[in-house]
């Protein structure tokens, strides 16, 4: 009988359970009612655009380090040979070890990370503290102060060339070096600088370094997220306004510090046109020196014609020069990706 | 009744309370003291200097001091007038600022959107993304910004530089056949070109601006889009109505971000221009000092009219 069939089957298993067999619409028709559809169609390729999408991009923003990598292993017949183009036939490690041996790879790092780890380390504190200062007191003239940190910002230090050359050729803070130097204790009116790191670290310790602005105005935002509440019920408890900060500001500020940190360390690793600047061609040889071709390697670049092989070397320079900054990086992104994206700048 | 209350019965508590409020002051003096010596002692003078020097040329001493002779505007004269090539680089440079802001703002824009939804691997992909803020800076970008290697091996030629239109991935001719059929002028079609071309140059530059939209996309309300949803609101209608008026105060602070950083990046071809002056002779310092303050001022001119005409579109949801 029909009706019968259509009917859910019933059957007493034991004394306390029944077990119902329901007529069900087979698997496969299920999954396919559920998945070939048009929604999900639209919803599998958007997925897939995204992808693929970000995928292209992401390649775009790796390529020249491939390029790089792969070309510091090519040895010079490689780049005349038509058929070479990324991996190269005749791999070999004599571009890296002559410019290590020869460019003074070790010794211009040395000299850079003292520069770099310093300045970053100044620029960290000096940065958090004005931009703690901007963030929660209210006083006279703080917000035009802020504004001179927005105007160090906007102006940008190729502009001050000339002038920044200048200051800190013969350095003088309130007019102390021509004093002493018309009473006659010292032959100039003011102390050379250039030459050594007191320039970028003066300027480090004043916010006033590479985009420092943008550090202290990240930092400030930051700090405008934290309820004050907090440092309230740490006065009333009768702690002063630094210990507090100290105590419990800068721990709670430690992702930001650190992505300031890796900018201005970072940024102060690879610039050049401060080391162009302060630093002369026979001082102290910081990063930017050694992308030269080393003298072993010049015969053979002359040989080859020069153009591909000797822009390869270059590029191997810079290889080695960002080198510890990938490892850096592969620690710290997440402190970047988070640090920006909690400093609240939501307009 | 407030006001009558503390006429009352806090006279004392009054003065406590103010006295904590200066002490605080105080304290908010001394946490910005460094960037108040810096700026008063050594900004101040600098920029004094730059804008004195713009209007004097320079006689280096041999005890290593300096004098100088004042020549009114003849620096700013002579950058536009007698030197060769200040004025068409200026010109190409606000050109291609004008191309630049807009494609890396919305690019950014896009790459966020796509990022604040779920996908495989999306902290990768963020990591990945922010590399050249960190990495292509400075020494790399200027290595990468003339690199015969990297041309040579994202496009096979060996050819290199002679033929610079073809090694683009697509050229404006190639373009102009596709649209030959369709209502779109040349200019455009070349400036679309011209953007897919240095798309490496613009996608590196979108870095911050791409993690400050996430952050804005992130900081709106779930409840928003559920009760959109709920209405029936297709995702496009809710871009345009929720997410898009949501973010435009973040699309003002990437816009003027972008200004800033494309005017004080080191790739800046007019920033580059005027260094190569810099370093020549004939007063060269002094007259790209001249060239940098014209320079500032026309690109404060273009963040002013940018910031205006995007505030005035700008929707700010009312915060309690």
């Amino acid at each position: 009988m029909n009706k019968t069939a259509e009917t859910p089957k019933v059957k007493r298993e034991s004394k306390n359970r029944i077990r119902v067999d329901f007529e069900r619409t087979p698997l496969l028709e299920r999954m396919r009612a559920k998945f070939l559809n048009f929604y999900t169609l639209k919803k599998v390729l958007w997925y897939l655009f995204r992808f693929l999408l970000l995928l292209g991009v992401s390649y775009v923003i790796l390529f020249p380090f491939f390029s790089k990598i792969s070309a510091s292993f090519m040895s010079a017949t490689d780049f005349t040979d038509v058929t070479v183009l990324l991996i190269p036939k005749h791999p070999t490690l004599a571009t890296y070890k002559a410019i290590i041996t020869e460019n003074g790879y070790f010794a211009a790092m040395g000299n850079t990370f003292i520069l770099s780890f310093i300045c970053a380390v100044l620029q960290t504190f000096v940065c958090t503290m004005i931009g703690y200062g901007f963030a929660k007191f209210k006083f006279k003239g703080s917000k035009v102060l802020f504004f001179a940190v927005i105007f160090t910002m906007v102006v940008p230090h190729a502009t001050l060339r000339l002038a920044m050359f200048m200051k800190f050729k013969s350095f003088d803070v309130l007019w102390i070096g021509s004093l002493l130097n018309k009473i006659g204790v010292t032959p100039n009116t003011g102390l050379n600088l250039l030459n050594t790191n007191w320039p970028l670290w003066i300027l480090s310790a004043t916010g006033l370094a590479y985009k420092n602005g943008l550090f202290i105005f990240l930092m400030r935002q930051f700090f405008k997220g934290i309820p004050d509440e907090l440092e309230e019920s740490a006065y009333l408890d009768g702690s002063g306004v630094f210990k507090t900060f100290v105590l419990i500001i800068i721990p709670l500020s430690v992702t930001m510090m650190i992505t300031v940190f890796m900018f201005s360390f970072c940024w102060q690793w690879t610039d050049t046109f401060y080391s162009n600047l302060f630093y002369t061609k026979s001082g102290v040889a910081l990063l930017p020196s050694i992308i030269k071709t080393p003298a072993s390697l010049t015969e053979t670049v002359n040989k080859v014609g020069g153009g591909l092989y000797s822009s390869a070397i270059q590029n191997t320079c810079g290889l080695l020069i960002i080198f510890p900054l990938i490892i850096l990086y592969l620690f710290g992104q997440k402190y970047i990706v988070q640090g920006i994206e909690r400093s609240g700048i939501t307009g | 009744m407030n006001a009558v209350k503390n006429k009352i019965g806090s006279a004392p508590k009054k003065k406590r309370i103010a006295s904590l409020d200066k002490r605080k002051a105080r304290s908010g003096w001394l946490f910005i003291l460094p960037f108040i010596i810096g700026f008063i002692f050594i900004y101040l003078p600098i920029i004094f200097n730059s804008i004195k020097f713009s209007f004097n040329h320079i006689i280096i001493q041999t005890n290593g001091g300096y004098k100088l002779e004042f020549v009114g505007f003849q620096n700013y004269a002579d950058a536009f007038l007698v030197d060769a090539g200040f004025k068409d680089t200026l010109l190409a440079g606000l050109g291609q600022l004008v191309v630049d802001i807009p494609a890396i703002v919305l690019f950014s824009l896009f790459i966020a959107l796509i990022l604040n939804q779920k996908i495989l691997g999306r902290a990768a992909f963020r990591a990945i993304f922010f590399i050249p803020v960190i990495l292509t800076t400075g020494l790399i970008g200027q290595i990468d910004a003339n690199n015969v290697l990297l041309e040579h091996m994202s496009t096979g030629s060996i050819d290199t530089g002679t033929e610079a239109a073809q090694t683009g991935i697509l050229s404006a001719e190639q373009l102009q056949g596709l649209f030959s059929n369709m209502v779109v002028g040349g200019d455009f079609v070349k400036v679309v070109a011209d953007i897919v071309n240095r798309i490496f140059d613009i996608v590196n530059r979108c870095g911050v601006q791409m993690l400050i939209f996430l952050a804005g996309l992130q900081s709106i309300s779930p409840s928003i889009y559920e009760s959109c949803q709920i209405d029936g609101a297709s995702g496009w209608e809710t871009f345009w109505k929720v997410t898009f008026p949501m973010i435009s105060p973040i699309i003002l602070v990437n816009v003027v971000y972008t200004i800033i950083d494309a005017f004080t990046s080191a790739s800046n071809k007019v920033m580059q221009y005027i260094s190569t002056v810099y370093d020549s002779p004939n007063n060269g310092n002094v007259m790209s000092s001249a060239m940098s303050w014209t320079y500032f001022l026309i690109v404060i001119a273009i963040i002013a009219a940018a910031a205006g005409i995007i505030s005035s579109v700008v929707f700010y949801q009312r915060r309690d």
